[in-house]
């Protein structure tokens, strides 16, 4: 079976300059929304305090939770719904005693709902200055790891090729961001691991077109880079469309099966591999490109 | 490449054998004695998140256990420069630093001789002659300060290993974190509020006797009489059955603390049925408790944990043995905790909560069984893929990512790494990705075969060229994995640990065993044509 007929000839190239703008657009949207929405959405882990996953054994109601919660002066809590019969709690404040809040709440809703009407499934609580450690943490992660790609791609390739990842890689974290908070969906650890894995992933993708791009380079000296690059993609083609679908695929599976945890995970993800394959095709080697345009290689002057 | 196909089939049983023997204590519920006695019988660890628990990060506020310090310096000092008729004024501490001035500047030779002989931990931070008078501001050096500082944490961290150890939790882990920070995992905890009073209670326990000299009321109109301090305690109040809180005005002067212990255990009381904690002094503390209670006989002397006067009772009589009891408006519960803190010891300082995550065991059992149900899915919708669009090298390349599954798995258990909600995400995604590398072959071989190659020759051009390719892409994927591991915590981690062996394990199984299947049928069987 074939997906993609062998020998295509696509002139990726040629639409450099309509994926520059679409994706200048998209960075642009991301940017707004996350500017719109007053900076991103921190869930606790990084913005700090604590959140309580309760499981009722009936339906609950909102408000009655909100009112059970007033007693303790946390009825401006955020109550989300979260899966079948579940909410989630979430108490920015940090108060002095904030170690007891979830006991507090425990206690609240045991006096004005029943102590056997719900189960206590999960509480975290994340102190401010840990908040702030594990921010440092993540923003450093997510640079490291594009500095060291970049050491190794210069290292292995040419320099310019780095330039050509990183800024593809820059490009899918921005907009995957960027889905994120249009959607308003809560910044955390877990989603940092998902731009990292983005990261890898991407970069994987990219790298697949660069080998065959120096392979080609090599065989062709003569050639001129574009037409290079325009076959190096047609070439690698099928095998990038095929492994971003069986990824695709168990992504799926993981954002409908997972459970509610793993859920916005799986969401960035999708994002993600989606805008990560698009970039290793359209964002990618036309950097390389242009930055060829704009300082030729050594092996070319001579 | 070795050339040899028996020698790389033999490589790869030898290296299966061995991820499946360390997953048998996993696979196997009921291991022979003798493997759990000679062979490695470690389950793979499931993180707090899969079996639920409580975890917990703790900071010692070490600036507090040098307070406590300067503080006893500084009443020390007090009487040693009494007993050394040496004249002081206003001797006081503020945080670490102890402040006194010396109205005979001739006194400054002697006193600098007093600091040096007995106090070596201090020194003068501060000196100025102020009209005849010389005012001073000694500090604790700062080698020693760190030194007390590692101290306290060291301390604490074995205070509450003791504490977690007589509640009685399975399989606890208690490590330092950082310079003052201490990582508390306690796995299946049924009452995590009373495991982290446990924990988290100083349990500094101090005699002090009452000030029955002056009054309270007017004390808590701002008049604290010097060498007195306020406190606070709790009545049980009959008729409503409420606790109310009572103030209380004590001598400064701590007598004695909960470190001239010898033992704390609940018992009953005979008449009302309460329990209470029983103390037993050590023999200098005997020693101490029969000499304090004599000399006040018919003065209150009140108990105090952590600032809160437990009881006051009245002494009636000198008393001797050692023996002392705490009674108050326990639970059963709370006194037994509280007999537990006393026993194990008081905190050398207070520690915070940083962080706490507690996941109910139920919450644990639904993730597992949908972190199951998950790759099982996406696992199988893969498999399926690649069976329809490769055909035969399609079911190698299947093979190649179970046997992934089975290292990957191995792996985890041989290093004892801890499986997390995320980790399973991540062994979903290898799946997803292991599948790539076969992707990238199967693709070349189709490209030496439309440029008409016979088999032979383009199983080893595409196995040649992509794995070059292979080798780039997945080390850039390491390099995130890696900085995910290095800057990651808890769950996170356990995503990048199941990121990393699977891709390394891809590189084994996508590159090296499939080959030996192709190897084997263009070589010994010399078929004419491939199925993929």
């Amino acid at each position: 079976m074939e997906l993609i007929k062998a020998g295509t000839k696509f002139d990726f190239v040629g639409k450099m300059k309509i994926a520059f703008g679409i994706s200048m657009a998209l960075i642009a949207v991301s940017i707004a929304s996350v500017l719109w929405h007053g900076g991103l959405n921190y869930g606790i882990d990084f913005a700090g305090g604590t959140i309580v996953q309760i499981k009722f054994k009936q339906e609950p109601a909102t408000e009655r939770i909100r009112a059970a919660l007033q007693p303790i002066g946390l009825e401006g809590s955020i109550i989300q719904q979260y899966g079948e019969n579940e909410v989630v709690v979430r108490v920015a404040e940090t108060l002095a005693d904030v170690k007891q809040t979830s006991e507090k709440i425990q206690a609240a809703l045991s006096s004005a709902l029943g102590a056997e009407s719900f189960e206590i499934r999960r509480v975290e609580f994340v102190g401010p200055k840990v908040g702030q450690d594990l921010t440092k943490k993540a923003l450093l992660a997510i640079f490291f790891s594009w500095i060291g790609m970049l050491v190794y791609i210069a290292f292995r390739f040419e320099f310019r090729y780095g330039v050509g990842g990183i800024l593809a890689l820059v490009h899918d974290t921005i907009i995957t961001v960027g889905a994120l908070s249009l959607l308003d969906k809560e910044f955390d650890l877990t989603i940092v691991a998902a731009l990292l894995t983005i990261i890898g992933y991407s970069i994987n993708d990219t790298i697949i077109v660069f080998d065959r791009i120096r392979e080609n380079v090599r065989k062709n000296i003569k050639q001129d880079l574009a037409t290079v690059i325009n076959t190096s993609i047609n070439e690698t083609l099928s095998r990038t469309i095929l492994t971003s679908l069986t990824v695709f695929i168990v992504l799926i599976a993981l954002f409908f099966l997972g459970g509610a945890v793993i859920h916005d995970f799986a969401f960035a993800l999708i994002v993600g591999i989606v805008v990560g394959t698009y970039s290793s095709i359209f964002i990618a080697s036309p950097v390389v490109l242009a930055w060829e345009r704009y300082r030729p290689s050594k092996i070319k002057r001579k | 490449m070795i050339k040899s196909i028996r020698i790389r089939v033999a490589i790869t049983v030898l290296i299966c054998l061995g991820a499946l023997f360390y997953l048998t204590p996993t696979l196997v519920p009921n291991l022979p004695d003798f493997w759990k006695k000679n062979l490695p019988s470690d389950r793979i660890h499931l993180g707090l998140d899969l079996q639920g628990g409580m975890h917990l990060v703790l900071e010692v506020d070490t600036e507090k256990a040098l307070e406590g310090t300067a503080e006893r310096i500084a009443s020390d000092l007090k009487e040693t420069l009494m007993d050394k008729r040496i004249r002081f004024r206003n001797i006081e501490r503020t945080k670490t630093a102890i402040h006194l001035e010396l109205p005979d500047p001739a006194s400054r030779g002697a006193f600098d001789k007093i600091l040096k002989d007995s106090y070596p931990d201090m020194e003068v931070a501060k000196s100025e002659t102020r009209e005849g008078r010389e005012l001073l501001t000694l500090k604790i050096r700062d080698k020693r300060a760190e030194d007390m500082k590692k101290f306290a944490v060291e301390q604490s961290l074995e205070t509450i290993r003791n504490r977690i150890d007589q509640f009685g939790i399975t399989e606890p882990e208690i490590m330092p974190q950082g310079d003052d920070r201490i990582v508390v995992q306690l796995p299946g905890i049924k009452d995590p509020g009373r495991a982290k009073n446990l924990i988290g209670k100083t349990a500094l326990l101090e005699f002090k006797m009452l000030d029955e000299e002056h009054s309270v009321d007017e004390a808590l109109r701002g008049n604290v009489p010097e060498g007195s301090v306020l406190a606070r305690g709790y009545r049980l109040e009959p008729e409503t059955g409420r606790r109310v809180e009572v103030p209380y005005l004590l001598k400064s002067k701590t007598l004695m603390t909960g470190g001239a212990l010898e033992n704390a255990q609940v018992k009953i009381s005979d008449r009302f049925g309460e329990p209470y904690v029983a103390l037993k002094f050590n023999s200098q503390g005997a020693t101490d408790f029969e000499r304090i209670t004599g000399e006040n006989v018919k003065k209150r002397l009140a108990i105090v944990l952590d600032n809160v006067v437990h009881s006051a009772p009245v002494i009636q009589e000198k008393i001797s043995g050692g023996n002392a009891q705490i009674t108050g408006t326990f639970t059963m519960d709370e006194a037994k905790d509280l007999a537990i803190v006393l026993r194990a010891g008081a905190l050398p300082a207070p520690v915070i909560i940083l962080e706490e995550r507690t996941v109910g065991p139920s919450l644990g059992q639904d993730s597992i069984s949908k972190g199951l149900w998950s790759v099982a899915i996406g696992g199988f919708l893969v498999i399926l893929f690649m069976m329809v669009y490769y055909r035969w090298s399609g079911v190698v390349a299947n093979s190649a990512v179970l046997l992934n599954m089975v290292l990957l798995m191995g792996t985890l258990a041989a290093f004892k790494a801890t499986l997390t909600l995320p980790g399973i995400a991540g062994i979903i995604l290898v799946i997803g990705m292991a599948v790539d590398a076969n992707v990238l072959i199967f693709e070349r071989v189709r490209e030496e075969i439309r440029n008409g190659k016979t088999p032979r020759l383009a199983v080893e051009a595409g196995y040649g060229k992509a794995f070059l390719t292979i080798l780039d892409s997945n080390v850039t994927t390491l390099i995130a994995a890696l900085f995910l591991f290095g800057f990651g915590t808890g769950p996170v981690k356990g995503f990048a640990v199941t990121l990393t062996i699977g891709i390394i394990a891809s590189m084994f199984t996508a590159v090296f065993v499939t080959r030996i299947v192709f190897d084997h049928f263009v070589w010994n069987r010399k078929i004419g044509k491939i199925s993929i």
